[in-house]
């Protein structure tokens, strides 16, 4: 054996030396074709996640699926849009007793809708932000019963900005895209109509209809 | 006639009108007037905080290429396990604590299939120099990713306490599990469906302290099982050590265990957790030592038929697999309630119910997901076939060693076998 050793031995080592040249340059070249081939499909940084409120549903997808816990989505009130109601169906649970700010007649879980009185008969709701786990119980109902003010963003100091979004991987309406990071959030226009279901329109294309 | 209802219809007309008017009204928003202010309020503006600047991710870039040759010197030429610990370290903080494991090496793999094999996709720069750069050193200087860099290796290195042997046998069967893992998340991700990387990442949770419930059980567990067996994600599951390993086999320069000329003393035997010393034939018998020139055409044609068995299997599983995708699975459950009458009340499907895509639409493109998942999933196969074939090729047909070398594929150039080594470098 040892003899045999002795003699192969070179034979085996420029053997051994010859396989990890040639596998060196067999997988140099998807090093570089790699590369070579995704080069029109990269884009340098500047971009961020974000939703489309005129294409989310409010599906509640987004507070489970998030990478972060709780969800780098919140839920913002674009004021311009707010009724400012003393009864906001964002604000009250569907069914309470009383119409107050008790916490068992709140529609939001976490209680981070605040309630604040402006004059009468009109309230400002502000969202903690701190508190909001992205639910969209609340964006769900003012969609369905308010002005739809109340609309889901990604919160661009909270999202790590993942390789590719766990929400809008699982997203049913395809609400979640890349847009530029020089205007991170899209807020929703109060003189845009929305029309649900089949006629929806995509937000891009929305027809204008002005508001008096 | 119509005189009898003259006085009704005007107020029928009007009615009618409320209710068309109400109607149309219920589909715009603003159903509710803007309220005129008497007093001085004005609407608040949202103050948002800027992102992060763009500037960190280069900074992770020139992190990620100073750290990888930092640990190679330490490997290749300062022979320093200390060192290594170290950069372990800062990695664990920087790489895991810092930037909460995102952007990270093991994950790019997906982003890098998803481009490529779909059109519409762009990946992030970042992602792609983070799937490259590893590897390129792999090919020259072997797995120093695994050994500092990476922050999911980091923090299984800095807690594997104790070192228990594992059978060689179960070692290679567990060691086969990331082939697949790797061939699955290519996969799902060249046909769009699913990042199941990042999404069973079992430390992840404990960088960012927080995830699903049921992740940090995972990731505190496996944890705790490297404090004994160490590194278990890496061995067992890592889907990039996969790509790491192969690149590592063929590396122009490796860590060695000795510095000058093996003594074939056998201290270093015990000395790597993961058995990944190859164990010098210089005193065994003959019999331990096969030469490949019996089966040299045998043994080919048996991985051939292997792969080719393999692809076969995974060109009718795929339908099974395209499961994971949304779009087939909202179809199932469409279909599930147009055929037998269970309603669909998944949040997909009520969401599909507000859109205007058709159930035809749906249904042609699951036909498409599959269709993607048959083109797919055979090359899988062929992949998970012939890294077994040639697993057991190389297992039957071992070429003679005079020094104890470590396996280029498994080892992870951790350093630990450095000071076991009585001889001094000349």
């Amino acid at each position: 054996m040892k003899s045999r050793m002795e003699k192969d031995g070179n034979n085996i080592k420029s053997r051994r030396e010859f396989v990890r040249k040639a596998g060196r340059i067999a997988l140099a070249v998807p090093l570089i074709t790699v590369p070579a081939i995704l080069s029109r499909k990269t884009h340098a940084t500047g971009f961020v996640w974000q939703i489309d409120p005129y294409k989310c549903t409010s599906c509640g997808l987004c507070k489970t699926s998030c990478v972060l816990t709780p969800s780098a989505v919140k839920c913002t009130n674009e004021y311009e849009m707010c009724g400012y109601c003393d009864f906001c169906p964002g604000f009250l649970r569907q069914g309470a007793r009383v119409y107050d700010t008790g916490a068992e007649n709140q529609l939001c879980p976490v209680g981070a809708i605040k309630r604040n009185f402006v004059e009468e008969p009109y309230f400002e709701y502000v969202i903690d932000e701190d508190l909001c786990d992205g639910c969209s119980k609340c964006v769900q109902a003012c969609e369905d019963f308010g002005n739809g003010s109340l609309h889901l963003q990604i919160m661009q100091h909270l999202c790590v900005n993942c390789n590719q979004c766990r929400i809008a991987r699982v997203c049913p309406s395809n609400a979640i895209s890349r847009i530029s990071e020089n205007e991170p959030y899209l807020s929703k226009d109060r003189n845009k109509k929305i029309l649900r279901g089949k006629n929806r329109q995509d937000s891009a294309g929305g027809e204008m209809k002005t508001n008096h | 006639m119509f005189k009898k209802y003259n006085r009704i219809i005007p107020y029928l007309l009007t009615g009618l009108m409320f209710i068309w008017h109400s109607v149309l009204y219920a589909q715009q928003q603003m159903r509710y007037p803007r309220p005129e202010f008497e007093t001085d309020y004005t609407y608040p503006t949202y103050q948002y905080i800027s992102q992060r600047s763009p500037v960190w991710e280069y900074i992770d870039v020139a992190v990620l290429i100073a750290a990888l040759s930092l640990t190679s010197w330490l490997v290749l030429k300062k022979r320093s396990r200390q060192g290594i610990v170290w950069v372990s370290l800062f990695s664990l903080a920087y790489f895991g604590f810092f930037r909460q494991g995102c952007i990270c090496a093991v994950g790019s793999v997906q982003n890098v299939s998803l481009a490529l094999f779909n059109s519409d996709y762009s990946m992030p720069l970042t992602a792609l120099l983070f799937f490259l750069i590893p590897l390129g050193f792999a090919l020259f200087s072997g797995r120093v990713f695994c050994a500092g860099v990476c922050p999911l290796g980091a923090i299984q290195e800095l807690t594997g306490f104790r070192q228990v042997k594992v059978n060689p046998k179960i070692e290679a069967v567990l060691g086969s599990v990331p082939f697949v893992y790797l061939g699955l998340a290519v996969l799902f991700s060249a046909t769009g469906s699913q990042f199941i990387i990042c999404r069973y990442d079992p430390f992840v949770g404990i960088f960012r302290l927080g995830a699903p419930y049921i992740m940090v059980i995972f990731g505190v567990l496996l944890l705790v099982t490297g404090i004994f067996v160490n590194r278990p994600y890496c061995r067992y599951l890592c889907p990039y050590g996969v790509l790491q390993n192969i690149f590592s086999r063929f590396s122009y320069r490796h860590l060695s265990i000795t510095p000058a000329e093996c003594i074939n003393c056998r201290r270093c035997e015990p000395s790597c957790p993961y058995g990944a010393i190859n164990v010098s034939d210089k005193d065994a018998v003959d019999e331990a030592v096969v030469k490949p020139s019996a089966g040299r055409f045998l043994y080919p044609a048996i991985i051939a038929v292997i792969a080719a068995s393999f692809a076969l299997i995974a060109y009718n599983a795929a339908p099974l697999l395209a499961g994971v995708n949304k779009d087939v699975m909202l179809a199932k459950e469409i279909r599930l309630e147009k055929e037998k009458g269970i309603k669909a009340v998944s949040e997909a499907a009520v969401a599909f119910r507000e859109s205007s895509t058709s159930e035809e639409e749906l249904f042609a493109e699951e036909i498409n997901v599959i269709k993607r998942f048959r083109a797919g999933a055979p090359w899988v196969g062929i992949f998970l076939g012939l890294s077994l074939g040639l697993g057991f090729y190389r297992r039957m047909t071992r070429l003679p060693r005079t020094e104890y070398e470590p396996d280029r594929g498994r080892c992870v150039s951790c350093g630990k076998c450095f000071r076991y080594c009585p001889v001094k470098p000349n």
